[in-house]
């Protein structure tokens, strides 16, 4: 009698339960009927932010100078919660943790989001998997502004402001180049890009061969990409462009699907092609530009990072850009870090990036190739 | 009552080359329209330019009592809906995603899709019979099986007019018959089609209504008894052609193949009335 009673209040119990359940489920849009679950890929998501978060915790601890966990981590509590009491920590140990490794971490998050994403976009836009962000010519005008920036000291501002201005240059004439009768056929875009950076770089070309051999070391160090003068001034002006600029073409996620079929497939769908693929492309190349300006030429991530997404999530750029964001920022953190703490002398990241980029994408292309390129 | 689709006096250029020259038809509410034509008369164009690809110098494309010009992107996507021929997009979306595509013009939410428009694109993969491979990869699958995906999302989308550019044309002999019944189907429901195809057999057997093109222009239109015959086919492919009826059935057949056919049957008729004799 009563263990049936028991029964009973159990059963209604977990039938409350499972119904809050679903409910909760569906109201979030992840209801499993007729075939389309897309739980398992919110928990992915979920994951790689996880692991995100987790890689941003363990890199803060890593560094050339000798500071224990716990006392990087009093730092940091001392800095961000309200009772934080500065006076307790070592000043040397907060500049080194708090001024130089926390921001650049920041850096390398944000570098690696944006890149990422940028090339999910770019290659959804431009319906090609094996397109990378630098594809319509910013590194080469972001090298040519950092060159000129460097030579000529007095003229520019500064070497990130004139860096940005002509990586945004070299997209604007690539895609003016290419916009003919009121389209712009990807060939004839792709193609122009290729031009206008084969112009940039004969131009950095000029400059190197003409520079002095201090500017010529730094012109080619800065070509080579680094995180190494990461500074919080640097955190919070790509803060408020990348993320926003995230935000929009993550929203844009479903309609970039409909783009990757083709122009006129997107406009008989309802997606109009020239103003979508625009405001794309505008939106990647604000944040690649301002990622190359900041550290200079980083390559492999924006190229690997949504090949990798699609492996594990497939193509559904809903789910792509975000997975590809914050792949791209673990990716590019945990190459970081090993760049400034494997040797004693720091290791330029790109050269990082592509020795284990490369052959992790070429055995991804090896065991689950037809996933990418169908 | 006005015709769903009308289209009048349209006329197209690329660069000098007149491709449309005065086109004008009508296809009335719940009609499955043939468009016929021999290769290069300007059939794609046409399609293109009523669906506002392209923009035309002269005429007026009116779908629904509503003029394109004054339709926006968004607005015509509920309005008609394309089946482009069958291809093979770069990246490899599950079948279920690309019919789910065709909801588009209707998704309200920026991420979420509701369950609603998940039920419809589950019942076009069912009404079409492709619920097997929902999922699999759109771009593995084999060309008619993949005209036929495109067929269930141009129906995902719930348009009063869908527009199909050669649907059969990938498609192996039961999967021809197939799609035009389900051409048929949905046009029963009140759906307007135009389909373009290059088979005589095929529009004459299902469509209601057939407009053919020859040089840019229309050449004739009307019913496929009065359209399909062997003074209009001589127009477009010379000798090319003949006509036979067998009973009820009209079958366009290659012109030697039916005059041996012929000669043979008055043969046979012949030996028939010696014997009798």
């Amino acid at each position: 009698m009563i263990m049936a009673k028991y029964k009973k209040i159990s059963g209604e119990l977990s039938m409350a339960e499972l119904t809050g359940k679903t409910d909760l489920w569906e109201r979030l849009g992840f209801d499993q009927e007729f075939g389309y679950s897309e739980i398992h890929k919110m928990l992915i998501l979920l994951a790689l932010l996880a692991l995100l978060i987790v890689s941003v915790g363990v890199a803060i601890t890593f560094g050339a100078y000798n500071i224990s966990v716990l006392e990087v981590y009093g730092i940091v509590m001392a800095h961000v919660s309200p009772f934080g009491d500065l006076s307790a920590v070592t000043r040397l140990h907060n500049t080194i943790v708090w001024e130089l490794r926390i921001p650049r971490v920041l850096l390398a998050v944000l570098v690696g989001t944006a890149l990422a994403t940028a090339g999910s976009v770019f290659q959804g836009c431009f319906r090609n998997p094996l397109v990378e962000p630098f594809i319509l010519g910013v590194s080469s005008g972001a090298a040519f502004g950092a060159a000129l920036g460097i030579v000529f000291v007095d003229f520019f501002l500064s070497i990130q402001f004139s860096a940005f201005l002509f990586g945004s240059l070299a997209v604007a004439m690539a895609y003016f180049l290419a916009h003919v009768r009121n389209e712009t056929p990807i060939v004839t875009l792709i193609l122009a890009g290729v031009v206008i950076g084969s112009i940039f770089e004969a131009m950095v070309s000029i400059l190197k061969y003409t520079a002095s051999d201090a500017a010529l070391r730094e012109i080619v160090f800065w070509l080579m990409g680094g995180f190494y003068y990461a500074t919080w001034n640097d955190v919070y002006l790509l803060v408020p462009i990348i993320i926003p600029s995230f935000l929009i073409m993550w929203a844009l996620g479903w309609k970039l699907n409909i783009l990757s079929m083709g122009d006129d497939e997107a406009r008989a769908l309802g997606v109009n092609p020239e103003k979508y693929k625009l405001l794309l492309i505008v939106l990647a190349t604000l944040v690649t530009s301002l990622a190359v300006s900041t550290v200079g030429i980083i390559a492999w991530v924006g190229l690997m990072m949504p090949h990798a997404t699609r492996m594990i999530l497939g193509p559904d750029h809903r789910y792509v850009i975000p997975a590809a964001a914050m792949l791209g920022g673990s990716y590019l953190l945990v190459c970081d870090t090993l760049a400034r703490t494997l040797t004693s002398a720091e290791i330029p990241v790109g050269i990082i990036t592509s020795i284990l980029g490369a052959p992790y994408l070429f055995y991804l292309l090896r065991t689950r190739g037809s996933a990418i390129l169908g | 009552m006005t015709p769903m689709l009308a289209v009048r006096d349209l006329h197209f250029n690329y660069d000098r080359t007149p491709i449309l020259r005065g086109v004008s038809f009508e296809v009335e509410e719940g009609e499955l329209c043939g468009l016929f034509g021999p290769n290069g008369c300007g059939k794609t164009t046409l399609f293109k330019c009523c669906l506002n690809f392209l923009k035309f110098h002269k005429g007026t494309v009116t779908m629904d009592g509503k003029d394109i010009k004054d339709l926006g992107v968004e607005s015509m996507a509920k309005i008609v809906a394309y089946v482009p021929q069958e291809h093979r997009p770069p990246f490899p979306y599950l079948t279920r995603e690309v019919v789910l595509m065709g909801r588009t013009p209707r998704i309200k939410g920026i991420f979420k899709i509701s369950k609603a428009d998940k039920k419809k694109a589950s019942d076009a993969l069912d009404l079409l019979g492709l619920t097997d491979i929902a999922d699999r990869p759109y771009n593995q699958l084999s060309g008619g099986q993949r005209q036929m995906v495109l067929m269930a999302r141009a129906i995902a989308q719930e348009t009063p007019l869908m527009f199909l550019d050669e649907p059969t044309s990938a498609l192996d002999f039961s999967n021809q018959i197939r799609i035009w019944r389900i051409m048929q189907m949905v046009a029963k429901r009140g759906v307007t089609i135009l389909a373009c195809s290059h088979d005589p057999n095929h529009v004459s057997w299902f469509c209601d209504k057939v407009v053919v093109m020859k040089n840019n222009c229309i050449l004739k239109e009307g019913s496929p008894h009065n359209v399909i015959t062997e003074a209009v086919l001589d127009e477009i492919y010379r000798d090319v052609c003949a006509v036979r009826n067998i009973g009820e059935a009209r079958m366009v057949l290659p012109r030697d193949v039916a005059l041996k056919n012929d000669a043979r049957h008055e043969k046979q008729i012949g030996t028939e009335r010696t014997l009798f004799d």
